[in-house]
């Protein structure tokens, strides 16, 4: 079996390339066969390799094929690790995958582009398990680019638009930023470490004399950081992410919700025992995300575009993770990765057959009362929600709870940032299920043609449902009777080559974790409520209150105006810089004063003396006689 | 009896073979340019054929060398100058991409010119005539003489077969580079009077007997010519001139081959004859390295002309380059040696595909275009993987060399070699800027209703010779960027040797 693990990321690859080359003429029965085939023997093989890790001594399978660069001390090989991060990952990215690539099917059945869609999504799963089974950063900084590569394809779908392709290339952009933070700190790295193999970077990393390492270390997982908040959208690099709803409904539930842009929070884990030794850099994580998390939650309140507030939302959620590996919660900001993929992944799909029953209506200003018309859609819907905002029980309860936690130990005033986005959180969640699914349809016709959506996409929803609600029980919490199995299941890749225990930070009771839980949760179900006894009346309360607010609504609506800033503020001034550059410096300055106007002189000169070639004797004898006085006058004077 | 021959003079048969051929090509009359132009494709091919045969399957001596040929050719003023050529673990690589690129070229632009074409395919086997000896040379005469001797070719090139402005642009690239190399001619007689010799080794020798500051002199006027021929910023500008004018095959063999013996003579001579003065001018070579990284990339970016971006985004290759041997590190010039082939692939292939659109729409203003994908899918998906691998995403050839590069950079030895890494970076983020800016324009979007626009006149996706063309090269794109060690493993050691004369190779980093 370990033989064959390569496999896991290369079998899609075959069927991207299937896809690419051949899916046109094979047509679309053969094009979904090979795109769920190779998803789901991926999944099958990395089941197959999770257990075979778990059996291995610490929990650990390190396999190496061939040497990809080899240059003097530098060694990158092309190697794949299975261990308890990254068997569950992979897990979540080839399952969640598959169910996406099934919901696909129905989803995009009626498109010209079928085979092109699965190439770039077969493509996608390639990069991205290639991101998480590589086992040095340069390997996992393939999956890094790739991904993002298949996220610009993705979101630019729909080539024959004019805002698709401009998202997916600010998407691109806004990565490869984050992208330059990625290579930089591995460029640190390796100059520290003479390596980039993450086992053996935490292997001598645990046993470094502290003031020998610190600069470095912050240095690099900064920067490591600043890829993280590319890829996971975090402040500043976050414009990308609600833009790239531009893309396929399905490629925004597993692109931009469940599995790439939680990359940034696997690189932190993967690399977590070298974040410990960085106490600067994990304050840095924490208050990025924590901050991250209430910004964007406030954005997400008043967005009419449905799947503009699950963006919003997601930018927000990746921002508690975040905020719990800051708060050197490394398992809990996991834990939030994996119940976060279920129930936001059944979000975006939700919304996709909402929008795929009302044919491509997306404002939810035009939507209302769909609860009777899409009873599976709504149910599934309405138990992700409960998850998102915390309903004690649910997935999401237990995993944002612990984070909190977490984060009331490292600061209260975290903890408060949090909170008030938990508070936002259930609110927005709240207002687009009333919005949806309660009150009279406002558009009477799209609400006629409304109809539930095919068993392939309403399989995968009610399969997410099921996932979201158990989800939690793998890190049900001390308090609740349960161990945090999460926690003591990855221990051997967070702690990997730690040499000791970092103190924790702060000492927790059972009586501030109860307190500080039942204070979330009943602000999370206060505000939920408040949002939907608002939202399902309809769309009223909401005009009266931008009409009475205009000043506030308009800055949340557009966002805070962060997209224009950034127009103004560097865009344009880098545009000016170039143009002044090439037509300043090139043509007038190098071209012009250095190149042509010695050649326009040297011209010129030329010209002047062909003239005194006249031809005429006389001119000549008269220069003659010039010369010849001239000649006198030198050597006589 | 042609065996033996060829076992004792392969060299020389590759280095002037292409030249005879294309003399002869020459002869024949106008009307005869299609069979011309199959005569020489097929010589060029048959010239592969013997240098990949020949080459690739050697063992390296111990000097690295693969095949060479070594004898006294005449003495001036009493200094002996030697018919020295060989290929060895620096100019492999170099060697198998210009007799590679040649027929690749021949194949790809055989419907592009209008006239006289037969004459301009003998004219680029000559010129292929003129890169390897100038690539295979050892005696820094021979090598002068190649040197030269390349750009007459390219100069009729531009100036017949060029466009509106060619004249001009043929100009630029003569005089540009004539002045460069007059002065390095200066410094290259100085030396041999010291030495008495052409031969390399021996004026590292006697350069050593010079006092710093002649060494630094001399180094410069080396550096000048190499420099121009990258082209180095600030010298950069008769680049973007030649590149728009030329014919696409010009474009390809000027960025493919060309650029590439300024590069590889800074590694060949200019370092291991001077390596003090080099250690003492790395940092200030690097800085205008970054600079033309970054400068290249900013003016490519707010180019209207889709040619003339990929003209300015050589300058920022080359910079990478550049970069690589200026950090004198292992590593660092390892990627450089990859980045110079993987530049001739990927801005060859550009220019190849540019040229295929203009061939169709007979424009290349991107404003011209818009939904090129609706109407040509399979000219977009070679445009889309040329296109990764030029802003470098990993597993195609730019990674690899950017990432060697950078990481070398960043372990040099001067002392703001981390801020030139670090500056660098951001060539591979504008790197992306300006292409996808370009594709997004060129290529996605809705067609370009304007019935005069050049989408408009794409009426038929790639044919088969253009698709054959194409596809060795993406192939060759993914080989070097999975594998890139293919290329890797003869110069190692070379390279080391080159930067570190004194250490004989034992350096790693």
């Amino acid at each position: 079996m370990q033989r064959i693990a390569w496999l896991i990321p290369v079998l899609p690859l075959l069927g991207s390339a299937f896809h690419g080359i051949l899916g046109k003429r094979a047509g679309k029965a053969a094009v979904t066969a090979v795109a769920l085939g190779t998803v789901g023997a991926s999944f099958a093989l990395a089941l197959a390799l999770f257990f075979a890790a778990k059996a291995a001594p610490g929990h650990r399978l390190d396999l190496v094929y061939f040497d990809w660069m080899a240059v003097g001390d530098l060694r990158v090989p092309f190697g794949l690790v299975f261990d308890p991060l990254s068997t569950v990952m992979a897990l979540v990215v080839a399952g969640i995958g598959l169910l996406i690539h099934l919901y696909s099917v129905g989803y995009m059945w009626e498109e010209e582009g079928y085979a092109r869609y699965f190439c770039y999504l077969n493509l996608f799963v390639f990069f991205m398990l290639t991101l998480v089974l590589g086992s040095s950063l340069p390997l996992l900084f393939v999956g890094w680019e790739g991904v993002g590569l298949c996220s610009y394809l993705l979101i630019g779908y729909y080539i024959e638009t004019d805002y698709a392709p401009a998202a997916g290339l600010k998407a691109f952009l806004f990565n490869r930023v984050g992208d330059l933070g990625m290579i930089i700190g591995m460029m640190a790295l390796f100059a520290a470490f003479g390596t980039l193999t993450v086992g053996e970077i935490l292997g001598k990393a645990g046993h470094l004399a502290p003031e020998t390492t610190f600069g470095v270390v912050t240095f690099a997982t900064l920067m490591m950081f600043v890829g993280a908040t590319g890829k996971s959208a975090q402040i500043p690099l976050y414009l990308w992410l609600p833009d790239a709803m531009a893309g396929p409904t399905p490629v925004s539930a597993l692109i931009h919700a469940a599995t790439m842009v939680t990359s940034g929070i696997y690189l932190i884990c993967r690399l977590a025992p070298l974040y410990e030794l960085a106490p600067t850099t994990m304050t840095v994580v924490a208050w990025t995300g924590g901050v991250t998390a209430l910004f964007a939650a406030t954005i997400g309140l008043f967005q009419r575009d449905i799947k503009k507030v699950l963006a919003y939302s997601t930018v927000s959620q990746l921002g508690y993770m975040f905020l719990g590996l800051g708060a050197a919660g490394f398992a809990a900001g996991f834990f939030h990765v994996f119940t976060h993929a279920w129930f936001k992944a059944l979000l975006f799909l939700g919304a996709g057959s909402v929008i795929h029953g009302l044919h491509h209506q997306q404002d939810l200003f035009r939507m209302g009362g769909l609860k009777e018309k899409m009873p599976v859609t709504f149910w599934t819907m309405l138990i992700a929600t409960l998850c998102i905002m915390g309903f004690p029980g649910t997935s999401g309860f237990f995993s944002k709870d612990e984070i909190l936690y977490l984060a009331f130990l490292k600061s209260p005033a975290l903890y408060v940032v949090g909170l008030l986005g938990a508070v936002c959180t259930a609110f927005y969640m709240w207002r687009l299920m009333g919005l949806a699914f309660w009150g009279k349809p406002r558009d009477r016709h799209a609400f006629e043609h409304a109809h539930e959506s095919p068993w392939t996409m309403t399989l995968p929803l009610a399969l997410l449902a099921v996932g979201a609600l158990l989800a939690g029980l793998l890190g049900l919490p001390k308090i609740w009777g349960g161990t945090f199995a999460i926690e003591g299941w990855l221990e051997p890749a967070l702690a990997f080559g730690r040499a000791e225990a970092p103190e924790a930070a702060g000492h927790g009771s059972h009586a501030l974790a109860w307190g500080l839980m039942a204070l979330s949760t009943t602000l999370a179900l206060a505000s939920g409520l408040a949002g939907f006894l608002i939202y399902r009346k309809g769309t009223k309360s909401e005009e009266a209150f931008a009409e009475r607010n205009p000043a506030l609504y308009r800055v949340l609506a557009n966002k805070y105006f962060v997209d224009e800033g950034v127009e103004a503020g560097l865009l344009a001034p880098v545009r000016w810089i170039a143009n002044l550059a090439w037509k300043f410096f090139d043509v007038i300055l190098i071209d012009g004063v250095g190149v042509n106007l010695p050649g326009a002189l040297t011209r010129i000169a030329g010209d002047f003396t062909a003239r005194t070639q006249t031809g005429r004797v006389r001119n000549y004898a008269l220069g003659m006689a010039f010369g010849t006085v001239l000649l006198l006058w030198i050597f006589l004077r | 009896m042609i065996t033996p021959w060829m076992n004792t003079h392969l060299l020389t048969f590759l280095v002037f073979a292409p030249l005879a051929w294309g003399a002869l090509l020459l002869l024949f009359p106008e009307r005869q340019a299609p069979l011309v132009k199959l005569l020489a494709v097929l010589g060029a091919v048959g010239v592969l054929a013997v240098a990949a045969a020949q080459l690739l399957r050697g063992q390296p001596d111990a000097l690295g060398q693969l095949a060479f040929e070594r004898f006294h050719w005449f003495s001036a003023v009493g200094i002996p100058v030697e018919y020295h050529l060989s290929v060895d673990g620096l100019n492999l690589w170099l060697v198998i991409l210009t007799v590679f690129l040649v027929p690749v070229t021949m194949l790809g632009t055989w419907n592009s010119l209008p006239d006289r074409s037969g004459t301009a395919f003998a004219l680029f086997l000559m010129l292929e005539s003129g890169m390897l000896g100038a690539l295979v040379a050892q005696d820094l005469l021979l090598f002068y003489l190649f040197w030269e001797a390349m750009l007459l070719p390219m100069y009729f090139l531009i100036g017949v077969w060029g466009g509106a402005e060619r004249r001009y642009a043929a100009t630029k690239f003569l005089v540009f580079t004539l002045s460069g190399s007059l002065l390095w001619l200066v410094a290259l007689l100085y030396m041999a009077g010291k030495a008495g010799s052409f031969a390399p080794g021996v004026m590292a020798q006697a350069a050593q007997a010079l006092p710093p500051k002649a060494q630094g002199t001399l180094f410069l006027a080396f550096a000048l010519a190499f420099a121009i021929k990258v082209p180095l910023f600030p010298l950069h500008t008769w680049l973007p001139d030649a590149h728009t004018e030329a014919p696409t095959g010009g474009s390809v063999i000027l960025a493919g081959v060309l650029l590439k013996l300024g590069s590889y003579g800074f590694l060949r001579f200019a370092f291991p004859i001077f390596p003090d003065a080099a250690r003492h001018f790395s940092p200030i070579l690097a800085a205008l390295s970054v600079a033309a990284i970054i400068y290249g990339a900013l003016v490519a970016m707010v180019q209207s002309d889709i040619k003339k971006l990929v003209a300015y985004s050589s300058v920022s290759h080359m910079g990478f380059v550049m970069l690589g041997i200026a950090s004198m590190t292992v590593i660092g010039t390892q990627g450089a040696m990859l980045q110079m082939l993987n530049h001739g692939i990927s801005t060859g292939a550009l220019f190849l595909l540019v040229g295929m659109l203009y061939d169709r729409a007979h424009t290349r203003r991107i404003a011209d275009f818009g939904g090129v994908a609706l109407k040509m899918p399979v000219f977009t998906a070679f445009f889309m993987i040329v296109t990764l691998s030029s802003i470098g995403l990993p597993l195609t050839n730019g990674f690899a060399g950017e990432f060697l590069i950078l990481n070398g950079t960043y372990l040099s030895g001067f002392h703001w070699g981390k801020a030139a890494a670090v500056a660098a970076t951001l060539g591979v983020l504008l790197s992306a800027a300006y292409m996808l800016w370009m594709v997004k324009r060129v290529f996605w979007g809705p067609a370009n209703a304007d019935p005069e626009s050049g989408t408009a006149h794409l009426h038929a996706d790639l044919n088969a010779r253009e698709v054959a063309v194409l596809l060795p090269l993406v192939v060759l794109i993914f080989w070097m960027g999975i594998h890139p060690q293919t290329f890797l493993g003869h110069s190692e050691a070379q390279v080391s040797r080159a930067l570190y004369p004194a250490a004989g190779g034992e350096v790693k980093r």
